[in-house]
């Protein structure tokens, strides 16, 4: 049978499969679309960029042969205990609960093989992934699920999370099928009911406040833990500002394509802005500040490979986070469960119902059955390996821009492939110097 | 510091610092300390974790008693927002009033509040106990877990709005109930449970008057929200 397109038919661009599909299932169960994963359409993003490499007038270093150097510290301004990292590119926060403990396992052994820092979420700390993890970023968020100061001491920093980049706005969302006994345990709820988080901090509010609760989170800890502050990219040049103002060590950026274990599908599209014009305004706070450099700044919602976090870096980051790359090198989407991933109304490369609880890869769910297919240390060699091409294909461009440490990246190494990028980036569109909106541009 | 005649240290914070006073709990040298002219500092004795006897004489800021961990810690005074909050185990007794969201996500231990406290006490309650001597303030027990809230006065707007498991006494009027909070049967078991709280705050001879007791009336949730259906969307 030939298809609709060989046989002429025009498909609508506004009413295309996806949309069609989403209209007939809110016509047949009344209830909107909550899933995982971060934003699915197509917004600017790294992919826009470009590196200009070497040339007469920039000198490149020799593949394989000269230094390049990858380590980062972070956490360092307020005397607490910084945390050095061997590469720039840290595990993002991922509770367990949306996850299984085998995955939050695999993320410690893999994020310490290679020298760098895994994170909870919202859920609580699990003894797995402290034991697994050598640094470990220990996440304060409204829900305070499993919250003990024990933890907070044991922790290596500290994140205090405003929001995300799926939901910037948004609580956490575990449908019942995940609550399993030992979650309901830690989040001390009912077994098996929809579990809502908080949106809201529910001892503060505002940036005033924010300082306040920073300096008890130190005064608990002795001053000895960095604090982070995450935040959801959609007014970064005045939460960044904010959030340093309010004692911050180090702000993460979570882009608009970060992903979320689960939320409503209208929040992740239509909420927030690309990491790509987020970085940007976080680092002109920064630099307005004073603080770029001094107050790490980790961007995330979107990397992929080392270019992205090579890019990221040269726009002004010191280091990246990946929440979704991790999954999907731990094993998610994996083609061997593609029949699996019919069987549940997706495909392998599109499965994104973590809220589901029945991911055949063991990684986003708690059945006992389905978690006991993640070997917690073979996915962790995966995440280990994943994690060591991201850096090696970083250090390859840093190279070739002349670079012996991936912080010397900077933005006059790029050019923007489109108008949009440019004026998001803030870095000329390619050949020529055309920054849109440059000549008007204040505080955003 | 100086040490008295009984073996308290006394801790003066109109010479010393905060970070100098918790310093001294977190790594106490005796067992019990007054702490003298607080002034409103924030943090006074948060993360401390034995079995300590702190008072402080005055009133306190944010955040006292912070994620307090078998501390007895008493405020001879009033307290800023988020007294005790996240407590895991041990007593905080305010002597006067509480600012908002007292023991806010409390996993354990028993707040006591001797006046009244303010909007948002026992937000996101995970376990801990508050008793509360006066009013309540709008929104108490938001989103609360599990735990007990007593309040001996009047409570205000929004009371338990979304609430899951906590248990909440309420003696005097309620000004709305907030989204599936409900009345309750007041069983014996629970009646039980409340004298015991006010044993426990003190409030023994009112524990033991039968019909001071039979003001109190019960709350809780209704459970209907604990499952999403598309039947919620007024609900909230």
């Amino acid at each position: 049978m030939r298809s609709p397109e060989d046989r002429g038919l025009r498909e609508s661009a506004t009413f295309d499969r996806a949309a069609i599909t989403a209209i007939q299932a809110a016509a047949a169960t009344g209830v909107y679309d909550i899933r995982g994963w971060g934003a699915k359409r197509r917004v600017p993003h790294f992919d826009d960029l470009l590196f200009l490499g070497s040339s007469m007038s920039r000198y490149p270093l020799e593949g394989y042969r000269e230094r390049c150097d990858t380590d980062v510290v972070l956490g360092d301004l307020h005397g607490a205990e910084p945390i050095h990292i061997k590469i720039p590119v840290t595990i993002a926060g991922m509770s367990f609960g949306a996850l299984s403990a085998q995955a939050k396992e695999a993320l410690g052994r893999g994020a310490s093989k290679v020298g760098t820092a895994t994170t909870t979420g919202d859920g609580g700390m699990t003894e797995e992934e402290r034991g697994h993890s050598d640094k470990l970023i220990y996440q304060l968020l409204p829900s305070r699920y499993g919250m003990n100061p024990d933890h907070l001491r044991a922790a290596d920093a500290l994140e205090v999370v405003l929001g995300q980049g799926a939901k910037p706005g948004g609580g956490g969302m575990l449908l019942g099928q995940k609550i399993s006994e030992r979650v309901a345990e830690m989040r001390t709820l009912p077994a098996g009911i929809d579990q809502r988080s908080a949106c809201r901090h529910p001892d503060w509010t505002g940036p005033d406040d924010l300082t306040i609760k920073i300096n008890e989170l130190r005064e608990i800890t002795d001053w000895t833990k960095p604090i982070f502050v995450k935040i959801g990219a959609s007014r970064p040049y005045y939460d960044v500002k904010l959030a340093v103002a309010a004692g911050a060590d180090v702000v993460v950026l979570d882009g608009m394509q970060g992903g979320t274990a689960a939320t409503q599908e209208v929040f992740i599209e239509h909420v927030g802005i690309p990491i790509l014009a987020a970085l940007p305004q976080a680092v002109q706070a920064l630099q307005e500040l004073g603080m770029h450099r001094r107050v790490q700044l980790v961007a995330s919602g979107g990397i992929r490979h080392g270019a992205d976090v090579a890019k990221a870096l040269a726009m002004g980051a010191d280091a990246v986070s990946i929440g979704t790359a991790a999954l999907i090198a731990l094993g998610d989407n994996d083609p061997k469960y593609a029949e699996e991933y019919e069987k549940l109304g997706s495909a392998a490369g599109y499965y994104d119902d973590f809220q589901d609880g029945r991911d055949p890869a063991g990684i986003t769910t708690q059945d006992p059955y389905l978690a006991a297919r993640l070997d917690p240390v073979e996915a962790g060699d995966r995440l280990a390996n994943y994690l060591r091409v991201l850096t090696l294909e970083a250090q390859t461009l840093a190279r070739a821009c002349g670079k012996s440490h991936l912080l010397n990246l900077e933005p006059e190494d790029m050019v923007s492939l489109t108008v949009e990028a440019a004026a998001m980036s803030r870095i000329p569109l390619a050949g020529t110097s055309w920054i849109p909106g440059a000549e008007t541009r204040g505080a955003e | 510091m100086e040490s008295l005649n009984d073996g308290t240290a006394e801790f003066d914070l109109a010479v010393r610092s905060v970070r100098e006073l918790n310093a001294e709990l977190h790594a106490p040298s005796v067992e019990r300390y007054v702490v003298r002219h607080p002034r409103g500092a924030h943090a006074v004795a948060a993360g401390v974790n034995r079995p300590l006897q702190v008072r402080i004489d005055g009133d306190v800021g944010y955040y006292c008693a912070g994620m307090n961990q078998e501390g007895l810690i008493t405020v001879d005074g009033s307290a800023g927002p988020g007294v005790a909050e996240n407590m895991m185990s041990g007593v905080v007794r305010i002597r006067g009033n509480a600012s908002q969201s007292a023991g806010a996500t409390a996993h354990g231990g028993l707040l006591i509040i001797e006046g009244n406290a303010s909007t948002r006490c026992g937000i996101s309650l995970k376990g801990g106990d508050i008793v509360v001597g006066g009013e309540m303030g709008a929104m108490g027990a938001f989103m609360a877990q599990a735990g007990r809230i007593v309040v001996c006065g009047d409570a205000g707007d929004g009371l338990g709005d979304s609430i899951y498991e906590a248990q909440i006494y309420i003696r005097g009027s309620v000004g709305t109930l907030g989204a599936d909070c409900v009345e309750k049967e007041m069983r014996a078991a629970d009646r039980k449970s409340l004298q015991d709280l006010l044993v426990q705050a003190g409030m023994t001879s009112q524990a033991e008057d039968a019909s001071y007791l039979d003001g109190f009336r019960r709350y809780g949730s209704a459970r209907t929200l604990y499952h999403f259906t598309h039947d919620h969307a007024g609900s909230y």
